[in-house]
């Protein structure tokens, strides 16, 4: 019982580090993109919201690419620092970070874009820095945004497929994940074991979006 | 004292229009700036706040200087103590009525008067309402206290009362004036209400055509020099009604609507909506016991 709950155990770790990682990214990410004056940044939106377009076997594929140890990257990190990213959690975390990307930081780019500039103003004339400005004002007021992201990147996460088995493989307790375990089980014509975790998926991913809903029920106009 | 020397351009629905000030302000004094919509009052109160940066000029408060384009001297809105009370409250929503106070406090200082303020505003018993659960004159108040709390050199009013209704603006201005002789703050609003001109201020600047046109106290700005009434009220036209021989015209002056006849000279070029003073000349009115 304990191999067959391996699977989901590491996606559900997998779907916490990623989504912890991306908050503490997406914030600023989406505070640049919405606030500065930068003619570029439509390169960075852009950038964002690859994953969005793209099968995730491309990210997938370049990621092997990029950090096989055949190239100067993945070869810098494993020589120098021990670090192999390809066909590792490591590798899982980083390939699910980039393709969740767009799930945490849009949403919370939309909060923003529609945050009264005037508030910000009022914090600043009262001597606030940006930065008490967005963790004691901004961020408060934008909670239903910030749920938003955090809850797609988090489900996101979990119904990763493409990008982890082009950069994870498929090892038994170091990246084997449900949705990677569902197609190994079919593969093996273990139809029992594969529904349990199709179903055990299903229901966790329900039971999310419903809290979610849940919580968000009430009209997002806070203002 | 205050000096203001600045342009800037402003986009107005007649075009592209040069906001070009030259004025200075005395120390604790109360000055208003009267003018018609898009004339530029708000930008003024936005560029002494640091919000919006003119093109070219100099700011200087109480020997500090705050914009010196020449020399490339900006101080951040952060860094330039204005108290700037916004025509739509802009209370932080996630906070309560005393957090939004807090917020605002520099030091234990300005902690320690947040009751004191509370209660001298009004106020008492809804320290930890959300602002979504008071009323637009409460709201207003709070404003006022925030800005205050966090000890500026300035205050700045962005017509804070527009958007009451009566009884509450006219409760508000109370406040405002017992605030500023309290405190005794330099302070600068903007209003295009003569009613509140004439109650509030000592000395009105008007804004026309991006210049300060006319300054001095609201009696010598407003009322002509060869009127020499005995009594006067300001109020607003409401209809003009004239049937060939006699124009009745119709006026909201505070909470009372009235009548007054008037020639065809008086209403030339008066419109409904026009800001009138009404004065009498040649008679004694009555004094009865109310």
């Amino acid at each position: 019982m304990h191999d067959d709950l391996q699977p989901l155990l590491l996606t559900f770790q997998l779907a916490l580090t990623v989504t912890a990682i991306l908050f503490v990214i997406g914030v600023p990410l989406a505070y640049w993109i919405t606030f500065s004056k930068n003619r570029f940044k439509y390169i960075a939106e852009t950038l964002v919201s690859m994953p969005l377009v793209l099968p995730p076997t491309v990210i997938g594929f370049y990621l092997l690419i990029v950090f096989s140890p055949q190239h100067f990257l993945g070869h810098f990190l494993e020589s120098f620092l021990g670090v192999r990213v390809v066909f590792s959690f490591t590798g899982l975390v980083i390939g699910s970070v980039l393709f969740s990307l767009p799930f945490m930081v849009n949403p919370i780019k939309a909060g923003l874009q529609n945050f009264p500039m005037s508030l910000i103003e009022a914090s600043y004339c009262l001597g606030k820095s940006p930065w008490e400005t967005l963790c004691r004002v901004i961020l408060p007021n934008i909670k239903p945004a910030i749920l938003t992201g955090i809850v797609m990147a988090f489900a996101h996460t979990i119904g990763e497929f493409g990008v982890v088995l082009m950069i994870g493989g498929n090892i038994p307790g170091e990246t084997r994940l449900a949705s990677i375990a569902i197609y190994n089980e079919v593969e093996a014509l273990n139809y029992d074991t594969a529904g349990l975790y199709a179903l055990v998926l299903v229901l966790i991913s329900f039971f999310i979006l419903l809290v979610f809903y849940y919580l968000n029920r009430k009209p997002l106009n806070i203002f | 004292m205050i000096k203001l020397n600045f342009k800037r351009q402003m986009h107005t629905p007649q075009g592209k229009e040069w906001l070009d000030i030259d004025l200075n302000i005395e120390q604790g004094g109360f000055v208003t700036l009267y003018g018609a919509s898009g004339a530029g009052k708000t930008t003024f109160l936005r560029i002494l706040a640091g919000l919006t940066q003119p093109q070219e000029g100099y700011i200087e408060v109480d020997g500090e200087v705050w914009f010196d384009s020449r020399k490339g001297i900006n101080r951040v809105a952060q860094q330039r103590k204005t108290g700037f009370v916004f025509q739509e409250n802009n209370l932080f929503p996630n906070m309560t009525v005393r957090e939004n106070i807090e917020y605002a406090c520099r030091d234990n200082n300005g902690r320690s008067s947040i009751d004191e303020w509370i209660i001298t505003m009004g106020l008492k018993g809804m320290g930890g309402q959300k602002p979504d659960k008071i009323s637009g004159g409460q709201k207003q108040r709070v404003a006022l206290i925030r800005a205050l709390i966090s000890q500026p050199k300035i205050l700045l009013l962005d017509e804070p009362l527009s958007d009451l209704d009566t009884h509450s603006r006219l409760n508000l201005q109370d406040e405002i004036i017992k605030v500023y002789q309290k405190t005794g703050i330099t302070t600068i609003l903007v209003s295009h209400d003569l009613s509140e001109v004439f109650k509030l201020s000592k000395k009105v600047f008007v804004i026309e055509q991006g210049k300060i046109g006319r300054s001095g106290s609201p009696q010598e700005v407003f009322v002509n020099n060869d009127l020499s009434g005995k009594f006067k009220f300001t109020g607003e036209i409401m209809e003009i009604h004239g049937d060939g021989v006699l124009n009745i015209v119709t006026l909201s002056i505070g909470n009372h609507v009235t009548r007054v006849v008037a020639s065809d000279e008086e209403i030339a070029g008066l419109a409904i909506g026009a800001k009138v003073i009404v004065a009498a000349k040649a008679f004694n009115p009555l004094i009865l016991k109310a």
